[in-house]
């Protein structure tokens, strides 16, 4: 398949142009980061509700009689146990327990599951898993470019999405995933999400995507809500504690490391790539942790600034902002596990000076109950 | 048009005089950019900037700015209402919005900067 030089485009790139989105390149994909104010679009997610174009996603369909021990064995999660209509967060790691990519696996029918994976590492996992899955009955069918994807994420979600769709969404669980049709064309509506807040993810072909935006946005428009871009996007899913791949998550970083031990089912039977580096660091303990830190001096601490106690350097900062919700500066950063506890005080190096910031717990935001 | 009493950078800072001292801001092209404003870093009062040196960091949600001093000279007054308010950079920067005031050592750098024309005509042209 040839493509056209440049980034990659999704399928809504006229609306977006259309709705005075500012465009950057993001993985390899050209994507709004703002449509208009990037606080704005946050309070609307967190308030009413926002629409997401997450076209750049990944899409991997494994199916086949031997899928669910396939990705056992390539994942650190163990998918045969989820239940079919259901999904998990997982990953795909090396065989030194290194983060490949952070994926949503989600279970279709007994034998046919959908990885979801990052934009910039959605080739990469592709090639990997392709790899892994050798082995066993199991095909995978990347329709990363065959789907579009779009998110209305916000506590009017359900009211936005339910005239428009036949999926029982008050009977959808939380990580739940199921077939429909949204706006007449035929979907997969999950309810997962990178905001904190209740919402929805519809999969599409990527020739109706344009039609189901249009639906949506009207919706989303009907509760005083708003196209929201990589701007917001991340600004919510940094006050909802949830790590990006590139900034808490690498090749370099274990999940252990980014407190994510759970996700790691090292009591699941067979192997699995990874696993002998993985139950070695579940038993020494990681060589660092992610931590949260709220600033309490003047300054915003932001990815990749130096982190020290005393004159000692602990870490790094892996991202930063203002929280647009709690109003003070925010920022995820690994230190070394003797410093990771809740309440210690650390120094930000930020420009010039060293400013104090308070090792807190994760999420910075939790959306009411 | 960008208000035609005070000069510009092509780093998207004004200098306005006022008696014998300048008032620096970032132009709303610049603010625009940047996006919504959450943090402005400012020079401590007497403090003596070089022309082109940095004076001072914005930072929007997203992105760190450094300000660039428009001319030089001793710092004698820095907008503390920006450290509550940094918003007020985008919704009034060329008035409430003001950065820092400076004096000027040397009045005649500031024909060396662009007038409002040129200003307009360096964004016009993106």
């Amino acid at each position: 398949m040839t493509e056209p030089e440049g980034p990659r485009q999704t399928p809504l790139q006229d609306r977006h142009i259309a709705l005075g989105a500012r465009l950057i390149e993001f993985s390899g994909w050209l994507m709004p980061v703002q449509y208009g104010s990037i606080l704005e679009e946050h309070r609307a997610v967190r308030e009413r509700a926002g629409l997401f174009d997450l076209s750049h996603m990944g899409e991997l369909f494994v199916e086949g009689p031997e899928a669910g021990a396939g990705l056992a064995a390539a994942l650190v999660t163990d998918p045969p146990s989820l239940a079919i209509g259901r999904a998990h967060y997982s990953m795909i790691c090396a065989a030194d327990g290194g983060v490949i990519d952070d994926l949503i696996v989600y279970r279709l029918a007994e034998d046919r599951f959908l990885v979801v994976a990052n934009a910039g590492n959605a080739d990469v996992v592709s090639d990997e898993l392709a790899q892994r899955l050798e082995p066993f009955k199991a095909v995978l069918d990347d329709r990363s470019l065959a789907m579009g994807l779009v998110a209305v994420q916000g506590p009017r979600s359900r009211e936005i999405l339910a005239p428009l769709t036949d999926v029982d969404l008050a009977g959808l669980r939380y990580y739940a995933i199921a077939e429909g049709a949204v706006a007449g064309i035929p979907a997969l509506v999950a309810r997962t999400g990178y905001t904190g807040e209740d919402g929805f993810e519809v999969f599409v072909d990527t020739a109706r995507t344009g039609e189901l935006w249009d639906a949506l946005l009207e919706g989303v428009r009907a509760v005083d809500g708003v196209p929201v871009g990589l701007g917001a996007r991340d600004t919510l899913r940094l006050e909802a504690g949830m790590p990006l791949y590139g900034n808490e998550l690498d090749l370099e970083t274990t999940p252990f490391d980014a407190n994510l031990a759970r996700v790691v089912k090292l009591g699941k039977a067979g192997d699995f790539v990874g696993r002998a580096a993985l139950e070695r660091i579940a038993a020494d303990g990681p060589s660092k942790r992610l931590v949260g830190l709220v600033v309490e001096g003047r300054g915003i601490a932001r990815h990749g600034y130096a982190v020290h106690v005393g004159d000692r350097r602990t870490g790094v900062v892996t991202s930063g902002t203002q929280s647009p919700t709690l109003g003070v500066p925010i920022a995820m950063a690994y230190v070394a596990p003797g410093d990771s506890q809740t309440g210690t005080m650390v120094d930000v190096e930020i420009r010039d000076a060293r400013v104090p910031a308070r090792v807190v717990d994760l999420p910075f935001y939790r959306r009411p109950a | 048009m960008v208000p035609d009493d005070r000069r510009y950078t092509k780093d998207h800072e004004w200098v306005r005089l006022d008696g014998d001292e300048a008032v620096v801001g970032i132009t709303a092209y610049a603010a625009d950019q940047l996006g919504d404003i959450v943090f402005v870093e400012l020079p401590a009062v007497g403090r003596s900037l070089d022309a082109a040196g940095t004076f001072g960091v914005v930072e929007s949600v997203k992105a760190v700015s450094d300000l660039f001093a428009p001319v030089g000279g001793e710092v004698t007054a820095t907008n503390d209402a920006l450290g509550g308010s940094p918003e007020l950079v985008n919704s009034d920067p060329y008035d409430a919005g003001w950065m820092i005031r400076v004096k000027v050592a040397d009045a005649g750098a500031l024909d060396d900067l662009l007038d409002a024309a040129a200003y307009d005509a360096l964004i016009a042209a993106g």
